[in-house]
């Protein structure tokens, strides 16, 4: 809660430079994007596939479970996707925590 | 209004202005100020971007148009969901790791020049803008409905309300007005949905079956297409719904009155399940205003069906209910207007006058007294044009407001982030072409040259055919951020900030000052 801003002179003492070259960093950011990746595009894909199938074709419109049509039943799903991504991010994002901590500890503070 | 409304009405009144004057004591710094020191829980945050988020268009736009054009109303509670899978995996973390009050500040720790920081707040501006005449002026109609009081009262009752909590409770005032409104939305929600089921005999497959028959579209009320007759119209809607949420201002602001991106991250937890739970909901607050009220009974009250969702609290519930759900409309539009006035002053005061003409020379107290100022003058100034824009169509400025976030902001806060050779350049060419091309397109569209008199601004053929034109604005800002990084110079400084700016947003170390 300090009164300082976020300066961005060149003053900086710390090296980033050199820190984002270490392997641990290297790892933790590959890590991270071959985890984020695929499911970054899955959703997006999922997501913008119902207009296009409900804009341009009737297959969604089928009834599956009653008067629930494939549209609805596709709906329902993004809701789902939505629930399980965020909590397998969240479950995720703790060994990111892990990692993201060593880092800190091993080349900063030492 | 009888007693009870009256009684309701005030309490609300009554509780927001006990959280300012509560709050009011615990603000002095700036940090207090904007992000009420950073000191919100995961939970707390959660419920506040879920009452900053569920806006009056949400609520009663979303029961309306489920109402009365079926399926093609919950495109909106899908696509305002989804959005917050890109807030989670890849804007909320790195942004709480890297800025402070906002997102200017986050964009500026990679790109120090003034015309990213001006351009960053430029678009900051604009946005809150939009938002906000669109809510005051759906506030001012929906409050004269609502209790019977002439237009121009009730937007001056909302703006003196939202400038009161603003000013002096900043965004501590303002979480908890929100805080609170999420509950009372949720629960109303619920007592809502919970009638309408039993209405239906608790038989959720039986209450579709029924629909097919309740309105006047038969079996289509099911199916896509009663609004969306163009497939690309419904596409460009949808894409500047998903990216939209992760460039707004006043929800990005949210993102930094926790303490740590852990934390940031567990309140885009709680918001998901509590909106989405809300968007679900959203069903049965459509259906319902369908099967037993009528459309022809919710047009005749409001052609867009803003009053779908209270007027149904009135034929479950009777007047009681109705007024319940009135005051709940009322708490939503003030939680979410607050917020917007505080992301415009965070824009005004703490990057225009701050960083760029004081250039961070502002003491603690000069700060709050500028962010004040801002708050003030935001205020006063979307009151006045909302009370000269009581005849003006303006639901599309909300959609503008996300396509226009979508276009200018998304692309310059993704590429800041995950592109290394990003530069200051990319970054202004970016925020401007996609700022530009929202309102160009925006402005020759249907929404403001219109074939049906009256519908708009103007009459005419409009030059661009699509209601929302993310689907072109959107591509710019990304052609345009690559152009202008690949046209110029590589600065060897932009490397170094890169290696920083990667550094912080992916441990969350931050040096001690």
């Amino acid at each position: 809660m300090g009164n300082t801003q976020p300066k961005h002179s060149n003053a900086s003492s710390l090296d980033y430079e050199k820190f984002i070259e270490t392997p641990e960093f290297r790892n933790l950011i590959k890590s991270k994007k071959r985890f984020i990746t695929p499911y970054v595009i899955i959703f997006f894909a999922f997501y913008i596939l119902m207009p296009i199938l409900t804009g341009f074709t009737t297959v969604l419109e089928t009834k599956i479970i009653g008067w629930i049509t494939g549209t609805w039943l596709y709906a329902f799903g993004i809701f789902i996707m939505v629930w399980v991504f965020s909590t397998i991010y969240m479950r995720k994002s703790y060994e990111f925590d892990a990692d993201a901590e060593e880092i800190i500890n091993k080349n900063i503070l030492k | 209004m009888d007693f009870i409304s009256i009684a309701i009405f005030l309490t609300v009144i009554g509780i927001t202005l006990w959280i300012a004057y509560w709050a009011s004591k615990r603000t002095s710094t700036a940090s207090d100020f904007y992000t009420a020191g950073g000191g919100l829980t995961g939970w707390q945050n959660g419920l506040a971007i879920a009452g900053d988020y569920l806006s009056a268009a949400s609520f009663l736009g979303i029961a309306g148009a489920i109402s009365l054009t079926g399926f093609d109303g919950f495109y909106y509670s899908v696509g305002f969901l989804t959005a917050y899978l890109v807030v989670l995996f890849l804007v909320a973390e790195p942004l709480r790791n890297l800025g402070k009050y906002t997102m200017a500040d986050m964009i500026g720790a990679r790109f120090s020049a003034t015309k990213v920081r001006g351009a960053a707040a430029l678009n900051t501006v604009t946005i809150v803008m939009f938002y906000m005449i669109a809510q005051l002026v759906g506030a001012g109609a929906l409050i004269k409905l609502l209790f019977g009081i002439d237009y121009w009262m009730a937007v001056l009752l909302v703006g003196v309300m939202m400038s009161i909590y603003v000013l002096f409770g900043g965004m501590t005032a303002t979480s908890w007005v929100q805080i609170v409104k999420a509950t009372l939305l949720m629960a109303g929600t619920v007592i809502i949905s919970f009638l309408v089921l039993w209405k239906f005999d608790f038989n959720f497959i039986g209450m579709f079956e029924q629909m097919t028959t309740a309105t006047k579209h038969g079996e289509a009320y099911l199916h896509s297409g009663i609004t969306y007759k163009n497939p690309f119209d419904l596409i460009s809607m949808l894409l500047a719904l998903i990216l939209g949420t992760s460039g707004l201002p006043h929800i990005l602001m949210r993102f930094f009155t926790v303490k740590d991106a852990k934390t940031a991250r567990s309140s885009v937890i709680y918001a998901v399940w509590i909106i989405g739970i809300f968007y679900i909901m959203t069903i049965f607050l459509g259906f319902g205003a369908a099967m037993f009220v009528g459309s022809d009974a919710i047009i005749a009250e409001n052609a867009a069906g803003n009053m779908a969702a209270p007027m149904l609290a009135g034929v479950l519930g009777g007047s009681a209910l109705e007024s319940f759900i009135a005051a709940v409309a009322f708490a939503t539009i003030l939680a979410v207007v607050a917020g917007l006035v505080l992301s415009g002053a965070s824009a005004i005061a703490h990057d225009f006058y701050g960083q760029i003409i004081k250039k961070g020379r502002l003491t603690e107290k000069q700060q709050v007294s500028a962010a004040r100022w801002a708050a003030l003058g935001v205020s006063v100034f979307s009151i006045i044009l909302a009370l000269g824009s009581e005849k003006l169509n303006v639901a599309f400025l909300v959609s503008l407001a996300f396509c226009v976030a979508a276009a200018a902001n998304v692309p310059t806060i993704l590429l800041t982030i995950y592109w290394k050779r990003f530069n200051t350049t990319g970054a202004v060419a970016s925020m401007l072409t996609g700022l530009i091309v929202s309102l160009v397109l925006v402005s020759v569209s249907p929404n403001v040259i219109n074939p049906i008199e009256g519908k708009a601004f103007f009459t005419g053929n409009p030059l661009f055919p699509f209601q929302n034109p993310a689907l072109f604005s959107v591509p710019a800002g990304f052609i345009a951020a690559y152009l202008g990084t690949v046209l110029s110079k590589a600065k060897r400084n932009d490397e170094v900030q890169y290696a920083e700016v990667a550094f912080k947003a992916h441990t969350g170390y931050r040096e001690l000052s």
